[in-house]
C-alpha cells in the first residue's frame, strides 16, 4: 500500500493525477436528483467511443476509391473477420448517436440546461452537434452507394446557391465538376481525422466548462447556494463517482441492448439506418428517383424544401436552414423565463415546448417524403412553428406564469 | 391539458393519413426462409446455372456456400463452372462493353441485389416477364417496365401474355396469362423462383444467420450483467436520501 502510495506521490510531484481524479470524479458533486433524461451526457460520451474504435478498424480494410469503395465495403462484410459487426456498430452508432443528442438537448431544453451560468456549455454543445452533422455527412459518402452519391450532390450543391461565389465553392468543396473519386478521398480525410479531433476537443471543453460551474438538475436550481458550513459540499451533490458511474452503468447495459438489438437483429432499421438504394454503387449517370438524405437531418431538409425559390434562387431556403440551427446558439439570451426548469415554468412554455417538438418530427417525417404540395403546406407551418419557438421566445417567456422554485432540490 | 395533448396527436396523425396512399406495382410476398438449407442449394443451383453467365457477384466466393451445407468438393463438381479454385469469386467473362452493346445496359453485380430490391421484388419481377414484340428481346417485365434483360427462364416457365384491363383513359395490365407452357407447370415455376429469391436473400448478406445467432447470446449475456449492475447501483444509492 505504502509503494503505491510512494508512486502516486511521484506521479503527482509531476502531474496532477489524484487532484485531476477528484475534481471530476470522485469530489465533483452532481445533484443527487438526475432523473432518466440525465443518462444521455454519458451515452453519447459511449457511442462517440464505439464510433472511434470501430471507426479504425473499418479503415483497415476500407479502400477510399471510387472504384474500390463500394466492393471494399462488402469485402468487410463477408471476408473480414466480425467486420460485419464493426460494420454495423459504426453504422447503428451513426444513427444512435443522433437519437442519444437529440434527447440530451431536448433533456437541455427541459431543465434550462442552458441558462446562466451553463451558456457556454451549451454553445460547446451546439458546436458538437454542428460536428457530428458534418462527420455524419462527410461519413455517408463512404460506402459509395447511390444514396451516397447523390446525397452529397443534392448537399454540395446547396453551396452553389450562395450568390455570387457559389459554383466556385462548391467546386472548390468537390475538388471536381461532380462528386468523384477526388471528393471521396477529401471526404474520407475529413472523416477519419479532422472531424474527429474537432469532435473530441470540442466533447472535452463542453466537460471542463460543466466541471467548471456544475451540473444543472430537474429542478433547475443551484444546488451550490446551499452548501455544508463546515465541509462546504453542496448539501444536495453527491460526489460522481461511485454514485454516478454505478448509476450510469445500467443506463449503459440498457442502451446496449437496444443497440445489440438493432445490430443483430435489424441493422438497416427498415431503410432508415440503411437505405436500400445504397446497395446500388454510385452511378453518376443515373439519378435515383427520390432523393431522401437519412432522418437525422430530415428536419432541416424539410425546412430547406419549405421555401420556395426567391428570384430563381434557391438561396433563401438554404438561409433558412442555416438559421435554423443558427438560432441554437441564441437560446441562453433568448429565454426570459424567471425559472430554469419546465416543472416550474407557466402553460405558454410548455406548450410551445410541445409544439416546437411536434414540429422537430413533424418536420423530420416529411423530410423524408418526396415533394408534394400537401407536404409542402404541412412543412410550412411546421417550419414557421420552429422559428416562432425561438423568435417569440424573450415574449412568451417574460410574460409566463411560473411556479415558484423550490429552495432544495425534490426527489 | 388532455385537449392539448389530444391536439397535437391529431396534428401528429394528419400528415400520416394525407401521405398513406403510395404507388407503385403489387409485389407479391417472396416465401424466404433461411433456415431452409435445401432450399437455399436448388437457389443457389439455379443461380449459377442461369444468372451467373451475365451477372456477376463479385463480392461472393464459392466457398462461401460451404455455409449451406456443401463440402468444397460438392461445390467445385456441380456448382463451379467458371472459376478454377473455390475461393474465387463470381464474376464473369463478359466485359461491361460487351454487355452494354448487346442488352443496351450492362447487368448489374448480383451481391447484394437482394438488399436494394427486396425479396419480394425480385419475386414478382422474376415471374413477371411477358411477351412483348415492341421490345427488342421480345420480353417485357410487370414491375420493370421496358426491361433489358430477356426471359431468361423462358424455358422453364413458358410463355406469359398479359391479360390488359381499361381503367379509364389508359389500359393496364390486370394480370398474366400462360400461353404456351414451359417445361415446368406454373407452380413449379413458383417454388424454383422462390428458391432462387431464397439463395439471392442469403447471398445478400452470408453472415445473417450467424449474426442472430449471435445476436441471442450478447442479449442475453447483458440480461444478466444488467440485474447485477441494477442490484450494485441500488447497494450504492441506499445512503443516498
Amino acid at each position: 500500500m505504502s509503494a503505491l502510495k510512494k508512486m502516486m506521490g511521484w506521479v503527482d510531484d509531476r502531474f496532477p493525477l489524484t487532484a485531476t481524479y477528484k475534481a471530476h470524479l470522485s469530489e465533483y458533486y452532481a445533484p443527487k436528483n438526475f432523473n432518466f433524461w440525465y443518462f444521455f451526457g454519458s451515452l453519447a460520451l459511449l457511442v462517440l467511443v464505439l464510433q472511434i474504435v470501430t471507426g479504425i478498424f473499418l479503415t483497415m480494410n476500407y479502400k477510399p476509391d471510387s472504384e474500390l469503395a463500394f466492393a471494399s465495403v462488402e469485402y468487410i462484410m463477408r471476408d473480414v473477420d466480425w467486420g460485419w459487426l464493426i460494420r454495423y456498430m459504426h453504422s447503428t452508432g451513426a444513427s444512435m448517436f443522433f437519437v442519444v443528442v437529440y434527447l440530451h438537448m431536448f433533456r437541455g431544453l427541459m431543465y434550462g440546461s442552458y441558462r446562466k451560468p451553463r451558456e457556454l456549455i451549451w454553445i460547446f454543445g451546439v458546436l458538437i452537434y454542428l460536428a457530428l452533422m458534418a462527420e455524419a455527412f462527410l461519413g455517408y459518402l463512404l460506402p459509395w452507394g447511390q444514396m451516397s452519391f447523390w446525397g452529397a450532390q443534392v448537399i454540395v450543391n446547396l453551396f452553389s446557391a450562395v450568390p455570387f461565389i457559389g459554383d466556385d465553392l462548391s467546386l472548390w468543396i468537390r475538388g471536381d465538376y461532380v462528386i468523384s473519386d477526388a471528393t471521396l478521398n477529401r471526404f474520407f480525410a475529413f472523416h477519419v481525422i479532422a472531424l474527429p479531433l474537432v469532435l473530441i476537443a470540442l466533447v472535452v471543453v463542453h466537460l471542463v466548462a460543466l466541471h467548471e460551474v456544475g451540473s444543472n438538475n430537474p429542478d433547475g436550481i443551484e444546488i451550490k447556494k446551499k452548501k455544508d458550513p463546515v465541509t462546504h459540499i453542496p448539501l444536495d451533490g453527491i460526489p460522481f463517482h461511485p454514485y454516478y458511474t454505478v448509476k450510469d452503468i445500467v443506463g449503459v447495459i440498457v442502451f446496449l441492448m437496444v443497440f445489440s438489438a438493432i445490430v443483430f437483429f435489424g441493422p438497416t432499421m427498415g431503410g432508415y439506418f440503411l437505405e436500400a438504394n445504397n446497395f446500388i454503387p454510385a452511378d453518376p449517370l443515373k439519378t435515383p428517383p427520390h432523393i431522401a438524405p437519412l432522418w437525422y437531418f430530415t428536419p432541416f431538409y424539410a425546412i430547406l424544401r419549405a421555401v420556395p425559390p426567391m428570384f430563381g434562387s434557391q438561396f433563401p431556403g438554404v438561409m433558412a436552414m442555416g438559421l435554423s440551427i443558427v438560432l441554437l446558439f441564441f437560446l441562453p439570451w433568448l429565454d426570459r423565463g424567471k425559472v430554469k426548469s419546465i416543472r416550474y415554468r407557466g402553460p405558454i412554455y410548455k406548450t410551445m415546448l410541445a409544439l416546437f417538438i411536434v414540429s422537430f418530427a413533424g418536420l423530420g417525417y416529411l423530410g423524408l417524403l418526396p415533394v408534394s404540395p400537401v407536404a409542402t403546406i404541412f412543412a410550412q407551418v411546421f417550419s414557421v412553428i420552429y422559428f416562432l419557438f425561438f423568435l417569440l421566445m424573450p415574449w412568451y417567456t417574460s410574460i409566463d406564469k411560473t411556479k415558484p422554485e423550490p429552495e432544495r432540490v425534490t426527489g | 391539458m388532455k385537449r392539448l395533448k389530444n391536439f397535437l396527436f391529431l396534428l401528429m396523425a394528419v400528415p400520416i393519413v394525407a401521405f398513406a396512399s403510395e404507388e407503385g406495382p403489387k409485389l407479391d410476398k417472396a416465401p424466404i426462409n433461411l433456415s431452409d438449407q435445401a432450399s437455399l442449394q436448388r437457389g443457389a443451383r439455379i443461380f449459377v446455372n442461369y444468372c451467373l453467365n451475365c451477372h456477376s457477384a463479385a463480392s461472393m466466393r464459392y466457398s462461401r456456400m460451404e455455409d449451406l451445407g456443401l463440402t468444397e468438393d460438392q461445390i467445385k463438381e456441380n456448382l463451379m463452372f467458371a472459376a478454377e479454385k473455390p475461393g474465387e469469386l463470381m464474376t464473369v467473362a463478359m466485359t461491361k462493353k460487351n454487355a452494354k452493346t448487346w442488352f443496351g445496359a450492362t447487368p448489374p453485380d448480383l451481391s447484394v441485389i437482394a438488399r436494394a430490391r427486396g425479396a419480394d421484388w425480385l419475386y414478382t419481377y422474376l415471374r413477371g416477364f411477358y411477351r412483348d414484340d415492341t421490345r427488342p428481346t421480345g420480353w417485357n417485365n410487370v414491375v420493370f417496365d421496358k426491361v433489358g434483360m430477356p426471359h431468361v427462364l423462358w424455358s422453364l416457365q413458358g410463355e406469359m401474355v398479359p391479360v390488359i384491363k381499361k381503367e379509364g383513359e389508359h389500359e393496364v395490365i390486370e394480370r398474366l396469362q400462360l400461353a404456351k407452357p414451359g417445361s415446368v407447370s406454373l407452380a413449379e415455376y413458383d417454388a424454383m423462383v422462390g428458391d432462387l429469391v431464397n439463395y439471392l436473400t442469403w447471398m445478400g448478406e452470408p453472415a445473417q444467420l450467424q449474426r442472430k445467432q449471435l445476436g441471442l447470446i450478447v442479449l442475453a449475456f447483458l440480461a444478466i450483467f444488467f440485474v447485477v449492475a441494477y442490484y450494485l447501483k441500488k447497494e450504492f444509492w441506499k445512503d443516498v436520501h
